[in-house]
């Protein structure tokens, strides 16, 4: 693609800033903001992994994926309020969901230790990890706000934390998995999924972006678990003391 | 003889400097105003709540040091919305022994849904077609499967109409008699706690401004008291 072409992609700005103005939707400034943003981002990152792929060197290929681990650990610090300590229990899943993901694939030959190959799955696997780490807090906290009465319950009872909180960290961890699955199980009928569609625009033979696909589907899976999983293990501690009391979600507001 | 004993027990800015004790065997209730504190006190009695200062007895021993988990298997607690957990209703009364992983009776389950008067339903029915006032009534069967020494209950007829409120009372009064059970109830009825305590605590803003044989509700001297009875605003 030119940058004669690319600059002619900017039509597909203009109608929903066309619309956006025409119906009031207050919409202009969030467009134009996001659009010049994704510009900049993109083109920057287009510019470090050309300097990464043509330099080759395994330290930059890891300071890219720290790099990566940042920006979502960024992310993540403004939507994780609620249980003390969530920020570092994300990325302390964010970088064991990467190591042991990345571990497997290079130390079983699945991928070659290329920078053209490790950034871009690194990526997935960080993205994803973050979106469903954020997805399960989400859902875990409204459990835990919907469910406080029968957490005291069987703390009540005597029942230890673990099992007072279980039911509502399964659903939380339940509910943050269904889409991955459910999109899965539709891949390839509804809709071409980004990664192949994007192989082959670039040419490659088709089969090929299927099998590339697959093994991202895969990871994705594992990714979701993982960070669900993790996260939520880490975090429902959190919510009682050492005497067996529930405190429940702790706002920075409050 | 006092079972339950509070020495200046005072918790985040909720409860103030509360000393008092309940009597073995007996019903004590909690009443007051909205916000006076009632519930919090009645979570620290089975550990649910700590005080920052002060400390509660339980038969002369000080729970802070007692194991937890003991201490809240001999104090049983029902709460205000009789939480359920889905499923049947042995589910629910199994409730108790299923958290350590034991399985109860399922004769003394039906035994236990006699003493509340819900013999005639199977334990295999859903929990979630039962009515207020059933649930209510499970949720009161459900403490007693570990027959604790001493039964807190909170509003647990807040939302139940007279019929059932009063069939509810003449249960609580029923199993305290034969099982000698002591009964810590919050009400915010007024009649009600005159009809089924023995004692009564008064609070008001966290603090406990009377307590003692029930009586006094109805000849104190206390202006705040003589409010409340009259329904005026404290």
């Amino acid at each position: 693609m030119t940058y004669t072409q690319l600059a002619l992609s900017l039509i597909f700005i203009a109608i929903p800033l066309g619309l956006a103005l025409v119906l009031k939707l207050g919409l202009e400034k969030d467009i134009i903001i996001a659009t010049i943003r994704s510009i900049i981002q993109l083109l920057i990152v287009g510019y470090i992994l050309t300097f990464v792929f043509e330099s080759d060197s395994p330290i930059f290929i890891i300071l890219m994926i720290m790099l990566m681990i940042a920006a979502a650990t960024q992310n993540i610090i403004k939507k994780g309020d609620g249980i003390p300590g969530i920020t570092w229990m994300i990325v302390l899943t964010l970088i064991i969901v990467e190591t042991v993901t990345m571990g497997i694939l290079l130390s079983f030959g699945i991928i070659p230790f290329t920078p053209q190959e490790v950034i871009p799955i690194s990526g997935m696997v960080i993205g994803n990890c973050m979106v469903l780490s954020l997805l399960f807090l989400n859902k875990f906290k409204d459990e835990v706000d919907r469910s406080d009465e029968t957490i005291e319950l069987i703390l009540s009872m005597g029942g230890p934390p673990k099992v007072a909180i279980d039911k509502s960290l399964k659903s939380a961890i339940q509910t943050s998995m269904i889409p991955t699955i459910e999109a899965q199980k539709t891949m390839g009928l509804v809709q071409l999924p980004g990664m192949m569609s994007g192989l082959i625009i670039g040419g490659a033979d088709p089969m090929e972006a299927v099998m590339y696909q697959l093994l991202i589907l895969f990871l994705l899976l594992t990714t979701a678990a993982m960070s669900s999983v993790m996260v939520g293990y880490m975090a429902y501690p959190k919510l009682f003391n050492q005497k067996m009391q529930f405190i429940g979600l702790q706002y920075r507001s409050q | 003889m006092s079972i339950i004993e509070f020495k200046n027990v005072s918790h985040n800015g909720i409860l103030h400097n509360i000393t008092g004790h309940f009597s073995e065997g007996r019903i004590t209730t909690f009443v007051g105003p909205s916000g006076a504190g009632k519930t919090t006190c009645l979570k620290h009695i089975n550990g649910l709540l700590s005080p920052d200062s002060g400390d509660i007895f339980f038969r002369g021993e000080n729970i802070a040091g007692m194991d937890m988990i003991e201490l809240r298997k001999r104090i049983g607690m029902a709460f205000q919305s009789a939480p359920m957990i889905g499923g049947t209703v042995y589910d629910n009364l199994n409730l108790p022994k299923a958290i350590f992983g034991e399985a109860l009776d399922e004769k003394r389950a039906v035994e236990l849904l006699d003493r509340v008067d819900l013999g005639g339903i199977p334990l295999d029915k859903n929990i979630k077609s039962l009515s207020g006032g059933e649930k209510s009534r499970i949720s009161i069967a459900r403490t007693l499967v570990n027959q604790p020494e001493v039964l807190l209950l909170d509003e647990i007829t807040a939302s139940l109409d007279y019929r059932m409120v009063k069939e509810v009372e003449r249960l609580i009064l029923r199993l305290q008699r034969e099982y000698n059970v002591t009964v810590i109830w919050i009400t915010h009825d007024l009649d009600q706690a005159r009809r089924v305590s023995d004692d009564m605590w008064f609070l008001r803003n966290g603090e406990l401004i009377e307590f003692g044989d029930a009586s006094f509700i109805d000849h104190s001297d206390n202006p705040l008291i003589k409010k409340f009875v009259e329904g005026e605003e404290l």
